[in-house]
Formats: C-alpha cells, sequence, structure tokens
C-alpha cells in the first residue's frame, strides 16, 4: 500500500504537527519507504501468537496515595513558557 | 600525574582512596581537557564550576567507603537533573530545568560521584549517528568527520576522548551499544526492569534501558552495580536479586556455552565484520567456553516490528510536548493552532518523522494489521530467545554491520540508517541484556565491537565473557588528539 499526500496531512493533524505541502510531500516518500520495510512483517503467520506488549512480568504496585515532592510548584510553574503566578497560561480556548 | 584523564575509573578511585589524588584534581584535570575539546561538541551544558565546588566539598571530609568518592561523571542530557538543564537534544526542551533527579543518576551521585555536564545525543535518543540533535554533531575522537553513533554519542565521543572517566547512556534500539562499537569503548545495556526509567525523558517506554559506559569491563561493572536498583517510582521495575557485579566480576568462563546464531550472517555484511565474528569466536573457545550453533529464525523481521513498537509509544509518550506546561511554545491564532506550531517547530525532522508513524500505526483501521502484528511478532522473537536459552549460557554477534560512517553520509535514506540497529534490536525486543566491547578496527582503522547477549537478569555471566574476551583481544584505541 501507499501512504498519499492527503493521508500525510490527515495523521499530522492527528498528531498536531502543521505540515506545509513541500514537507507533507517529502514525508510521503519517507513514509513509504520505511512501510515498504516494515511490510515484511506480512510474511509471517500469527495468528495464533499472543501479542507482547511488555517483557517486564510484573504486576502494577499499589501504593498509599500520598505525595512526595514537596514545595516544588514554582519551580514547575517556573519551566512554562508563559509569565503567570499561580497557573499554566494558554491561548483563549472558549469564546 | 602525568595524564589523570587517562586513567580507568578503578584506577582514579583507587587514587582517591590512597590519597595519591584529590577529587578536585581529578575534576579539574577533566574540565580542563572538555575545555580543550569543544570541537568536539560533546557537551550541551556544562556544569564545571558547580562540579568543583562539589569537589572540594568532597576533599574537605572525603568518604572512600562509597563506591564512586568523588569522581566526576558527565551524562547523557536524557537524564533528568535536579536544577541543570535538560534538553534531550531537542529545541522543545531547550530551556527545561527538571524539579527532580532521575533515580539512575541520584544513585550516582549518592556513591559520591559528581555530575560534570550533560552530554549531547540524538533528539529524543532517536538516531544512531547523532546528528539529530538540536545541538548539532558530535565529532568522533577516533577521525575527524566522522559519526560517533547514537543516540548516545555525545557520551560515546566524551568517553573515548576522555572527558569523562565513564558515562551512563540510554538503549532504546542499540543507543549504548552501537556508540559504544563506533568508538572502541564499552557500553552494557542491562535487562529490562534492571535500572529505574524514572526521570529519564521517555522515547519508547517498553524498551528503554539506562546503562553504564566506559573504557573497559572493570568500569562497567562497577558502574552498573551502582545504578542498577528496584525503584518504586517505576513501574516496571524488577525487584530481583543483583550480582555484586564488580566483586563476582570474573575471567574464569570455562564451560560455557555460546550460541553463534545463524541468521546473524546478514547479507551484504562487510567481510571485516565476518571476520571480527571468527576471531571472537576463536577468542571464546581460547578462553574456555564452548560454542553451538543456534537459530533465532525471526531476526530478519527485528528491524521492522522495532519500527512499529518504538515509533508507537514514541507518538503516545511525546504527545505532552504541547507548549503549555514546558518547553518551547510558538504563538498561534488559537489553542490548536499553538499546538501545532509548537511541534512542527519544536521537534526536528527525524522525531517528526517517527511520531507520524507511530501515530498512522494506532490510528483507527490499522492498529491490527500494524501495532498488534508487531507486537505478535515481538513474542516469536522473544521465543526464539527463549528457547535457545535452553541450550546456551549466552549469544556472541557483531555489534554492528559496520565500522563508523561519514557525517552525512545517511542522512537522507532513513531506512539505511535504521540498518545500523540490525544486531542490536532484537535484544530490545526480547528484553535481554547485551554488552559491546571493542574487539578490533577496519582497514580504515576505525573501531569495531563484538556484542555479547545474555538471559534476562544474567548480567554477570556476559560482563564475566566480556571481561575475559577482552584480556586475550587487548583492544587500545588510537586517539591522536586530532581536535586540538
Amino acid at each position: 500500500m501507499t501512504i498519499d499526500l492527503k493521508t500525510v496531512k490527515h495523521i499530522s493533524k492527528l498528531a498536531r504537527i502543521s505540515t506545509d505541502e513541500k514537507k507533507a510531500n517529502k514525508l510521503a516518500n519517507d513514509l513509504n519507504s520505511i512501510f515498504k520495510f516494515i511490510e515484511a512483517l506480512n510474511e509471517l503467520d500469527t495468528e495464533k501468537v499472543e501479542p507482547l506488549t511488555s517483557v517486564a512480568d510484573t504486576k502494577l504496585r499499589l501504593r498509599e496515595d500520598k505525595f512526595e515532592a514537596n514545595n516544588i510548584r514554582d519551580k514547575i510553574l517556573k519551566n512554562s513558557p508563559d509569565e503567570n503566578k499561580d497557573y499554566f497560561v494558554v491561548p483563549k480556548v472558549v469564546e | 600525574m602525568s595524564d589523570i584523564t587517562k586513567l580507568s575509573l578503578n584506577e582514579l578511585i583507587k587514587n582517591i582512596r590512597n590519597k595519591k589524588l584529590s577529587s578536585t584534581e581529578i575534576t579539574n584535570s577533566f574540565i580542563e581537557r572538555s575545555e580543550k575539546s569543544k570541537k568536539l561538541n560533546t557537551y550541551v551544558t556544562d556544569n564545571f564550576s558547580s562540579a568543583l565546588e562539589a569537589a572540594k566539598i568532597f576533599d574537605e571530609k572525603p568518604n572512600m567507603d562509597l563506591k564512586l568518592p568523588g569522581i566526576p561523571i558527565a551524562v547523557k542530557d536524557l537524564f533528568c537533573t535536579n536544577g541543570v538543564r535538560t534538553t534531550a537534544g531537542s529545541n522543545i526542551l531547550n530551556n527545561f530545568i527538571p524539579p527532580y533527579e532521575s533515580t539512575v543518576t541520584q544513585s550516582m551521585w549518592d556513591e559520591g560521584a559528581i555530575l560534570l555536564g550533560k552530554l549531547n545525543c540524538d533528539e529524543f535518543a532517536m538516531g544512531s549517528s547523532n546528528e539529530t540533535s538540536f545541538f548539532g554533531n558530535v565529532q568522533n575522537p577516533i577521525s575527524e568527520n566522522l559519526v560517533p553513533g547514537g543516540s548516545s554519542g555525545g557520551s560515546s565521543a566524551a568517553l573515548a576522548a576522555n572527558l569523562t572517566p565513564v558515562t551512563i547512556g540510554t538503549d532504546t534500539g542499540g543507543s549504548i551499544r552501537q556508540p559504544a562499537s563506533f568508538t572502541g569503548t564499552v557500553g552494557l545495556k542491562p535487562t529490562y526492569g534492571s535500572c529505574s526509567r524514572y526521570g529519564i525523558v521517555a522515547f519508547a517506554s517498553s524498551l528503554d534501558q539506562a546503562g553504564p559506559m566506559s573504557q573497559n569491563v572493570k568500569d562497567t561493572a562497577l558502574l552498573l552495580e551502582v545504578i542498577s536498583k528496584f525503584d518504586n517510582k517505576d513501574s516496571t521495575s524488577i525487584d530481583f536479586k543483583r550480582n555484586k557485579y564488580s566483586s563476582e566480576l570474573t575471567n574464569n568462563i570455562k564451560g560455557l556455552k555460546i550460541g553463534i546464531p545463524n541468521e546473524y550472517r546478514v547479507e551484504g555484511m562487510p567481510k571485516e565484520i565476518e571476520g571480527l565474528w571468527k576471531k571472537g569466536i576463536e577468542i571464546i573457545k581460547d578462553c574456555g567456553a564452548k560454542t553451538v550453533d543456534i537459530s533465532l529464525p525471526t531476526t530478519k523481521y527485528a528491524l521492522p516490528t522495532y519500527y512499529i513498537v518504538a515509533p508507537a509509544e514514541a507518538s503516545s509518550n511525546l504527545a505532552r510536548y504541547d507548549g503549555v506546561k514546558y518547553g518551547f511554545r510558538s504563538e498561534g491564532e488559537n489553542l490548536i493552532d499553538m499546538y501545532e506550531k509548537t511541534r512542527s517547530e519544536g521537534f526536528g525532522e527525524e522525531v517528526k518523522r517517527r511520531i507520524l508513524i507511530g501515530t498512522y500505526v494506532l490510528s483507527s483501521g490499522y492498529y491490527d494489521a500494524y501495532y498488534l502484528k508487531a507486537q505478535k511478532v515481538r513474542q516469536l522473537i522473544k521465543k526464539d530467545f527463549d528457547y535457545v536459552y535452553n541450550n546456551v549460557d549466552a549469544i556472541l554477534t557483531p555489534s554492528t554491520p559496520s565500522s563508523a560512517f561519514k557525517i552525512g553520509e545517511k542522512t537522507n535514506d532513513p531506512v539505511s540508517m535504521y540498518l545500523n540497529d540490525i544486531f542490536t534490536v532484537p535484544v530490545n525486543l526480547a528484553g535481554l541484556p547485551g554488552i559491546s566491547i571493542p574487539a578490533g578496527i577496519d582497514n580504515k582503522g576505525f573501531p569495531l565491537g563484538l556484542q555479547i547477549i545474555g538471559k534476562p537478569f544474567d548480567e554477570q555471566t556476559i560482563l564475566n565473557i566480556a571481561y575475559s574476551m577482552e584480556e586475550k583481544i587487548n583492544f587500545k584505541n588510537n586517539i591522536t588528539d586530532w581536535w586540538m
């Protein structure tokens, strides 16, 4: 199968990455060569194989619901791109 | 002492313990050499003045019982360091200052080590040549305009150039072992679940592992001993009984059975690699181990599987970079526009390519055909290893299908770049430990590595095999300081 321009634009939208026409063309080429390489997997019959999600054979552990990181709110907020005092600032969402 | 920076980690520790060297002298030496080596572009952020202060504090009241007493160490810029900028080689994290420390680096500081600086890497660890970093190429100290491998390329280059006595990298598909192979150094990827992923910028969570890189196997064993421990903060951390890797290190490998996988004789593999592998087989026999021909039939499907699984996980992990809570933000007409511009400008081309691959294979209608299929093939790859490990103790392969290549040589062809990891990727997919040791040079004089793959949680055996082979190979890196 081939990945066309329309598909590239669609997945760019899903991934929230703006892509202009020229870049989308190059991406389509790159993705097609990568997917051609990936298609090799179709040679294998995997109908009866269980999917492997993680090699770590562990059960999720439970812990008490308490926080350990004290007083780092300012440090966290300082990393945000927009200046503010108590919260993250984003462009207006609701008109 | 004439050249402190040429000493191994174990030699430095010995000199500190018997008070022939102070932490300040050692730290100063590495800083001075690093200052003269800016052309290699190994550091993204240095921590030199704080390191000197820490060394001074150590020297005033030295605690010699620690495992890394007063030893300065530079680390890959993928480890979050409290109060020290952490970029992951990306523009999108250009100004990010973590308010917390990764567990792995914390373990090193707890044992007396001192942060020397943050080392360049491929953007979000996605690359095999360090060419995708926002902060530019790294030069391989072996020769000018040669890549140092990737993604831990700043680490391998800084280590080979003696800018840090040891270092730590991360390995998702070969990112410790391939750069070690390209620079004539030792690099170990531990079993998945050995070293905590807490505080490491995530790429592909089911594959990522941190690991040591060093000049020799003994140093790797010691550093692994420091960083491999159970951590509650990582839900995939595994609580198993760890060996005392350095004190249990032995060159006695008599009677071990080493598998030689037929499928690693890939088409078009250079004769030199084939020759190196044969030499490795002879050496391992000389060391008293037996070799056994084995088959890992699904080997050729490992890379295609990896290029579905890793981008899928990356596309999810990197969804957090939206310009809101930290990192780079671009202006947009509205919130969605801001997201799209931020991510388009903040990420480099390779990262965007992988996010899009991941988004595609996870998208409605394609999930079963790609992602689920890859997870099933991953199961088969793991079963191949499970099966052969009924009969062998470890596996010997080349580390890479070629020596280091020129900067720019493979940047236009993603698939040829991906083929670099052909021998290392299966190990990540199966969650196994693997070590690369320098084993020879090619006709250009560039280093070549051999990889030893172990059973899960059996780092000790591959360290012992590597230690025993290292003695017989007696590899010496030829670094001419051409950049000074």
